[in-house]
């Protein structure tokens, strides 16, 4: 009985040790490459309006990317300008910028609809800027941080999901825009390479 | 009964194939904090461009728990946990527990004097702080922990080849604690 117990004791702790190691990679996603994104409606801050992802972007013809932002976060405030620049040179692609803002604005009060609507009019953002009320869509989408990007085809299914390009803080040291090559490469039929990035980023603020 | 302790053993040894480097040079570094003037850089704290500097770090292979956070003087959650990770520090070398306390910064490069530094020393931080600057994010966030999707406050807690991730702020010092207590022996 009690060698059993030992025996059992030591798997356990061989288990424990296992998932505590860093390889092999356990990171469990909600949304993976090539699975379908689900469709949400959420209000624009700007105009007040609901906003359907599959239906309210005409002018999403290839596709869409869903970037989840905040006016808080430094490293939003550091890629706001070039969230705005990859929005001007994607569109007219057919690849519209979908922004959302995911943080519980009671955490963040510079978060709120507000707040938004401010920042967006201030630096007369060319795409709409959602708020995820109730905090229903960034946990469907499995966004973590802000900001994030979800690059989405036409059908909504995940093409590309992580960060916008290799620099951070430095915008003039960037040598690969991650988000254009992946448009890049699902125009030209190929799969994007990489399919997912990674980035340090603010935690997306929540109580729950 | 035999099999499953060779199974349990298999499976640490599986788990664990890809091992750190032997403690290097930063050790001899670390006994003596007080170098010579000439020898320290302009901030009281090392500064990393590249995350191969950091990885030494992450791979100690001696008996001290070390709990490397990751944060930024910016990041609220970050600033409200740091001051467990203090206690931790303090109590532990009270008590003359084997713990060392890594504070990895990730504030921005043009921040380190106007933000870090003043922080630093405001507070008087025990745990070893380090400024990591390295922007290539995807590069290196897989290699402190795959499980890691990039946000902070995050914490890696390990003693040799044992590592657990925290991929979220710790609520009280009692979790933190508890999460330590795993690593004790």
């Amino acid at each position: 009985m009690k060698k059993n117990l030992l025996a059992a004791l030591a798997v356990l702790a061989g288990l424990g040790i296992s998932l505590a190691c860093t390889n092999p990679p356990v990171i469990e996603e909600v949304l993976k490459i090539g699975d379908k994104a689900p469709d949400f409606t959420l209000v624009n801050a700007v105009d007040g309006k609901p906003y359907q992802l599959s239906k309210d972007f005409p002018e999403a013809t290839r596709g869409y990317i869903v970037t989840f932002t905040c006016n808080t976060c430094p490293f939003a405030i550091k890629y706001e300008d070039r969230i705005i620049a990859l929005h001007e040179k994607m569109a007219p692609k057919g690849y519209p910028v979908v922004a959302i803002q995911p943080n519980d604005p009671a955490i963040k009060p510079g978060d709120d609809m507000e707040a938004m609507k401010a920042q967006a009019e201030k630096k007369d953002y060319p795409f709409v800027y959602l708020f995820d009320e109730g905090q229903k869509v960034y946990p469907q989408y499995g966004a973590s941080r802000t900001p994030e990007i979800f690059l989405l085809d036409k059908d909504l299914v995940l093409r590309y999901h992580g960060t916008i390009d290799d620099s951070a803080t430095d915008p003039a040291a960037v040598t690969v825009n991650y988000v254009e090559q992946a448009v890049e490469a699902l125009e030209s039929g190929r799969k994007p390479d990489p399919a997912t990035t990674k980035a340090i980023g603010c935690t997306i603020k929540t109580n729950k | 009964m035999r099999f499953f302790a060779l199974l349990a053993l298999w499976m640490v040894a599986l788990s664990c194939s890809s091992n750190g480097q032997p403690a290097g040079s930063d050790d001899a570094q670390e006994a003596s904090p007080d170098r010579p003037a000439a020898a320290r850089a302009a901030y009281p704290f090392p500064v990393y461009t590249d995350f191969e500097q950091l990885k030494p770090w992450l791979e100690r292979s001696n008996d001290t728990t070390y709990v490397v956070n990751f944060w930024a003087t910016w990041c609220k959650p970050c600033v409200v946990e740091l001051p467990y990770f203090e206690q931790l520090q303090k109590e532990a070398t009270a008590q003359g527990r084997k713990v060392r306390v890594v504070l990895v910064s990730l504030d921005f490069g043009k921040e380190l004097e106007s933000k870090l530094l003043p922080f630093v020393r405001e507070r008087r931080l025990r745990g070893q702080v380090i400024a990591l600057l390295d922007d290539d994010y995807n590069k290196w966030i897989d290699q402190v922990s795959p499980e890691w999707s990039g946000a902070i406050p995050a914490t890696l807690i390990y003693r040799g080849e044992d590592r657990s991730f925290f991929p979220e702020a710790f609520d009280s010092y009692p979790d933190l604690e508890a999460a330590l207590a795993d690593f004790a022996r």
